[in-house]
């Protein structure tokens, strides 16, 4: 086996009590690509903040190339060869491609000189590598994919012989992920190390020489990718068993809940965002959105449930429209029964300073249940979300505690909880599991199949296609603000895939 | 990348953290008065003597302190909706003009107990009505609350002098000001409670508008924590998006919420104009709007902690008037460097040591700050 160009020996690092990263001992051989996955919360972050030098190990041993190494920043590690791509990207929008490069990295107190540097290493590194961007393209015009070859590109830019990818295909087309991994195949081709973090199984098996697995901050396992299974590093991140996915019965589908008709939307800029799109959805079923980020699904969740206001078209809810043109009241809507899970739990789902027991209400907060006469019925209020949480297992059980110290997994449950047991008649989610770890995946899943076999209607928006296929009745494909296509649960990832990237659009709109 | 939450124990947040920030600033202040010369050590026994070592200065202090009261919970409550309200000057000021009509007509006919309800409508509706435009360009027109609340500042400033020289002036007199008010819109002291306990007092401007003034003060906490208002202010102020999504009017929550701390403002004005001057002067607000947000930063928003920071800067006020009578060195100019370096570490530096104190406190007791429940335990 090649030489370590990673060793990490016996690493510990605890944030007050939490352990985040227990005893770990980790060799990355040179000129491989190696996977790093577990849960949120696992420790992967943290491992990979301390060998980028955000984090000190309170114990422990870093080796890069065999000698030990000292990384207190990022600029140490960057000086060893350590390159890291973040899962948010770190650039600015409105500088060019190369600007962003020498960012930081300016050889002279003008720029001019530095950018001549840049432009003809640029150009060695893309031929190099395969890394077409135009260097003088503005970053804000880019796509998403393009943007990542530019953090990849400023990190070889400054010499890194390790790059590190948080979470690199999170917000890309399946063809832009293709792409990525035959970029990082190249790069192993030419001796460079990889270390690729995600949550995404199936990435790993593509890609990965070898892989570890990390749970609750210890590093549980490495084997080698071609001597394992899908099954087994699942089973090895949670602990147990786990279902990937999710069994459902046959339900007939019932009267049409929600008619989408000719709807479109534009975005604060003007940009149309939404356009012309029509769908129905029906009690009994789960449609599934499928496409990639920014396709117009967040705009059309938001028309629908009344937060943002629609240029034209209709949407019928029960038979009877919802008032587009003033931006409907998404309270009013609730009371007519659509309850809506935003993709943005964070900021538009949940408060987070607010205790668990206020979250429970928001948007129900009118209900004479939870109020005597101006003021808040505070016992009831608390005896109502212990309800809930026993019910979706919500962890830890204290309607008390703060929002914000409750995991991932568990704020989605908490919004979930309220949605679904205001018992409404159409329910619609954005990205039921986005940022969820795998055991919560599987309950969230079981809740959204049992909401349609009571016969509710169901509309799943989600980026992640595995689970749009195991959850979903009916998949639309969304792109460019369109349903490009509509397929069942069987169709192929390659299919849907297609889709989602424009190409057979003229076919699929015939 | 997640960041390791952690959460004090509320009687460090609340107690131990701005002790530390007030300890800092005294001793920083004490270096400042080593400078000019003089011994510290005596400036700090003449500033809390003088604020609380007699009868006459305590009630002095809770004087300053019921003005400081009013003005905090103006600015706590427009920041619990996520709303700046730099305006609560102005607000006070023009109120004044609100108190000045109830007075000027009714204090010759009335007793004070029908004056006094009277005028605390009037204040608060004219301080509500100054604060009601900016908050509506805020909702509507999306002009920064801060540029416009400072702006409508100036313009109350402006107004008031127009009035007090103008129309509010009684013919032939030189001052700018209104006519003194007649029994009728004089408030009651409250300086024979000091009394009780034993206190001599002089002659101090304490009066009954200390209680209105923490009646305010549970009001206000009955409304942030126990009202649906309270908790709709409180969605949109941490979080717009969410209040949207919940079916928060902005509009509305934003105009109400700028409505009451306006009125809250516009009380503060009682204090001087009803219960000490007896009548309404140029400049009589002089800065308490401003010691409004030091007091609604220090008192972490919470009614109880602004009523304890309102006493501290009252304390501070009457302390240091003493403090500068005793002492030729320092002048009223130090008092006031030694305020700003109170509101230095107690508003603007909040922070700076609470992750040090965070640190302590995970080291030595981990469950206090809540540890235990972001462990391994997600779902």
């Amino acid at each position: 086996m090649a030489q370590a160009a990673i060793e990490l020996i016996g690493i510990n690092k605890s944030f007050g009590a939490v352990r985040a990263n227990r005893d770990i001992n980790l060799e990355i051989a040179r000129g491989t690509i190696h996977g790093i996955v577990g849960e949120n919360g696992a420790g992967k972050s943290t491992l990979m903040s301390i060998l980028y030098g955000f984090y000190q190990a309170d114990s422990g041993e870093i080796r890069v190339g065999g000698k030990p190494a000292s990384i207190k920043t990022p600029n140490d590690a960057i000086a060893l060869g350590i390159g890291m791509v973040h899962q948010h990207f770190m650039l600015v929008d409105n500088f060019s491609v190369l600007e962003n490069i020498i960012l930081g990295a300016e050889s002279d107190a003008l720029l001019k000189s530095s950018i001549a540097k840049a432009r003809s290493e640029l150009d060695r590194l893309e031929r190099e590598y395969g890394l077409e961007v135009d260097p003088d393209a503005i970053i804000e015009e880019l796509p998403v994919g393009l943007q990542q070859r530019v953090e990849i590109l400023k990190a070889l830019y400054r010499g890194a012989e390790i790059l590190i990818l948080d979470e690199p295909t999170g917000v890309l087309t399946p063809a832009e992920a293709d792409h990525l991994f035959r970029i990082l195949k190249q790069l192993k081709d030419q001796g460079k190390t990889v270390v690729l973090i995600t949550h995404k199984l199936r990435e790993i098996m593509a890609i990965t020489d070898n892989v570890s697995v990390m749970r609750q901050g210890t590093m549980v396992a490495t084997r080698e990718t071609n001597k394992t299974t899908v099954g087994e590093l699942a089973e090895l991140m949670v602990g147990r068993r786990v279902l990937l996915r999710v069994e459902k019965g046959e339900v007939e589908a019932g009267a049409v809940k929600l008619a989408v008709k000719n709807l479109t939307v534009k975005d604060s800029r003007g940009v149309t965002m939404v356009d012309d799109l029509s769908f129905d959805l029906r009690a009994g079923e789960i449609v599934g959105i499928a496409g990639v980020a920014g396709n117009g699904q967040s705009e059309l969740l938001e028309a629908i449930s009344g937060i943002r206001r629609a240029v034209s078209g209709s949407v019928m809810l029960d038979g009877k429209p919802i008032d587009l043109t003033g931006a409907a009241d998404p309270g009013e809507l609730r009371d007519r029964g659509l309850a809506h899970v935003p993709e943005d739990r964070h900021h538009v789902g949940l408060v987070l300073a607010f205790e668990e027991n206020e979250n429970s209400i928001l948007g129900y907060h009118d209900d004479p249940r939870y109020l005597k006469g101006p003021f808040l019925n505070v016992d009831a209020i608390v005896a109502d979300a212990k309800d809930k949480i026993e019910k979706y297992d919500i962890r830890p059980g204290n309607p008390r505690l703060k929002t914000a110290n409750f995991s991932g997994g568990n704020q989605q449950k908490i919004v979930l909880a309220r949605e679904m047991e205001q018992d409404p008649g159409v329910l619609i989610v954005g990205q039921p599991t986005r940022g969820v770890d795998v055991g919560a995946i599987e309950f969230i899943h079981k809740r959204l199949i049992a909401m349609r076999d009571q016969g509710k209607a169901v509309l799943v928006v989600s980026v992640e296609l595995d689970e749009i296929r195991s959850l979903s009745d009916r998949i639309l494909v969304m792109f460019a603000g369109r349903i490009v296509g509509e397929r069942g649960p069987e169709a192929t990832e390659g299919e849907l895939g297609l889709l989602m990237a424009g190409v057979e659009r003229q076919e699929a709109a015939l | 990348m997640s960041t390791p939450y952690a959460k004090l124990p509320a009687w460090a947040d609340y107690g131990l953290i701005p002790v530390i920030n007030l300890a800092v600033a005294f001793i920083v202040a004490g270096f400042v008065v080593l400078l000019v010369g003089e011994n510290p050590f005596r400036a700090a026994v003449i500033l809390v003597e003088g604020a609380f070592g007699k009868g006459t200065g305590i009630a002095f202090t809770l004087f300053y302190a019921t003005t400081f009261i009013f003005t905090g919970l103006s600015v706590a409550v427009a920041a619990h909706c996520g709303l700046f309200n730099i305006g609560t000057e102005g607000q006070a000021y023009i109120a004044g003009l609100g108190i000045a009509i109830v007075c000027l007509s009714f204090d010759s006919t009335l007793p004070w107990w029908l004056t006094f309800p009277m005028a605390i409508v009037a204040s608060a509706l004219v301080g509500a009505l100054w604060a009601l435009i900016p908050a509506y360009l805020q909702a509507r027109r999306g002009s920064h609350i801060v540029i416009t609340t400072i702006m409508f500042n100036f313009i109350a400033a402006s107004s008031m002098v127009y009035l007090l020289v103008g129309l509010l002036k009684p013919a032939g007199s030189q001052a700018p000001q209104t006519r003194n008010f007649l029994a009728g819109a004089e408030l009651p002291k409250l300086n024979w409670v000091i009394e009780l306990f034993g206190a001599k007092i002089r002659s101090a401007p304490l009066n009954v508008t200390f209680l209105l003034a923490l009646l305010m003060a549970f009001l206000v906490w009955l409304l942030i924590w126990r009202t649906k208002l309270g908790y709709e202010m409180r969605t949109y102020g941490h979080s717009p998006k969410a209040a949207r999504y919940a079916g928060i009017s902005e509009t509305r929550i934003i105009i109400t919420a700028m409505m009451i701390s306006g009125a809250l403002a516009g009380m503060m004005a009682l204090n001087p104009v009803m219960g000490d001057q007896h009548n309404v002067a140029i400049d009589f607000v002089s800065g308490a709007g401003f010691v409004g947000i030091a007091v609604a930063l220090m008192g972490r928003l919470h009614p109880v902690g602004i009523v304890l920071a309102a006493v501290l800067f009252g304390m501070l006020y009457q302390g240091g008037a003493e403090l500068a009578f005793e002492m030729p060195a320092i002048s009223r100019d130090m008092i006031v460097i030694i305020q700003g370096l109170v509101i230095l570490f107690a508003g603007a530096l909040e922070h700076m040591f609470r992750p040090y104190i965070q640190a302590m406190f995970a080291s030595f007791s981990p469950r206090s700050v809540g540890m235990e429940v972001v462990k391994g335990r997600g779902a």
